[in-house]
């Protein structure tokens, strides 16, 4: 398997991607660390958000769409910071309007401001007007695997469930949920939000998921563009070591690697 | 004399604007904005045509950064 042909694509929603990173614009210093680290980490998908535009504000400061244009990323547009289903609606209407008709989408609909832990009945509810108006929906659950089969049921096309909180970068804290969610799914698992670094990416990966969203992981790293780099790399691993099929795990095997005849004469002996 | 809240902000227009003439007043011509308009969308194609009236209120949003 050579990954680098795309013989092996991510496919959201019947189109192709090399690159099973996905990655975040948020917490970046300034537009052009942003632009850096989407080049190092080889997204083809990157996620923005939809806020009120700064009245007032200099007409000639520069917009993030200059620095990523939409003619080169795919552009998701995602919910976050909506905590009601009507608010994300509205938000995704709004941007498929701005991004004229793109409807590709992140759903993003939270319950809690401090954990930022979803709220998954909004969720639901959001993603059953979304898909009927003709969204293709990418969405962000808990690692429930009973609402994630729901969502699927739904019609939404990726489910990206968390690894742990965002933002909180503590890496994959319940491997086995994640693994339920991705052997039932027809979809495209995810995960999104949680990976703290480039080891819990391979992790999710090695376990069998289509591709991993993050964003703090890379944009809090000291060196982000660095960290983009390395993303890329355990994405790209851990996708080839589950494709290649891991050896089963032992407390000891009594088979080492080298030849056990053939050896020299002990010491002493003829 | 009509009021609207934009973004959240009440403002006073001296005439009924169209959609297109408040955003060229808000420097936003040509910028890749959204707007709905009481909860609806108006396509870009719309914006010469609908013009505001007295209350209502106007959400106009631009893509940043974000995860």
């Amino acid at each position: 398997m050579k990954p680098h042909e795309n013989l092996d694509p991510l496919v959201i929603a019947g189109k192709p991607y090399r690159s099973r990173l996905l990655i975040g614009t948020g917490k970046y210093k300034d537009f052009a660390e942003t632009r850096a680290a989407v080049e190092a980490s080889g997204a083809e998908i990157v996620t923005v958000a939809i806020r009120r535009t700064n009245i007032g504000q200099d007409p000639k400061q520069p917009s993030l769409l200059e620095f990523l244009p939409p003619s080169k990323y795919t552009l998701l547009p995602n919910t976050a910071g909506c905590y009601t289903a009507d608010d994300a609606v509205r938000t995704l209407r709004l941007a498929r309007e701005l991004l004229d008709g793109h409807d590709l989408v992140k759903l993003e609909v939270l319950g809690d401001p401090k954990s930022l832990y979803p709220n998954v009945v909004d969720t639901l509810g959001a993603a059953k007007t979304l898909v009927a108006e003709g969204f293709k929906v990418m969405v962000y659950t808990s690692d429930d695997p009973i609402v994630a089969r729901q969502l699927e049921e739904i019609g939404c096309v990726a489910v990206m469930p968390l690894a742990s909180l965002i933002g909180s970068g503590m890496g994959i804290l319940n491997p086995w949920n994640l693994g339920i969610i991705i052997e039932q799914a027809k979809i495209p698992v995810l995960v999104d939000a949680g990976v703290g670094t480039a080891s819990d990416a391979a992790i999710a990966m090695e376990l069998g998921c289509d591709g991993v969203l993050m964003n703090t992981a890379v944009a809090a790293a000291k060196n982000p563009v660095l960290m983009a780099s390395a993303m890329k790399m355990a994405v790209e691993a851990g996708r080839a070591a589950f494709l290649a099929g891991r050896m089963p795990k032992k407390l000891y095997s009594g088979a080492p690697s080298s030849p056990t005849s053939g050896m020299i004469s002990p010491a002493g002996s003829k | 004399m009509i009021s609207v809240t934009i973004n959240g902000e009440r403002r006073q227009l001296d005439q009924p604007l169209n959609c297109a003439e408040l955003l060229a007043r808000l420097e936003l011509s040509g910028k890749r904005v959204a707007l709905e308009r009481n909860g609806e969308i108006v396509p870009r194609s719309r914006f010469a045509a609908e013009r505001l009236a007295e209350g209502d209120r106007l959400e106009i949003v631009v893509a940043v950064g974000g995860g």
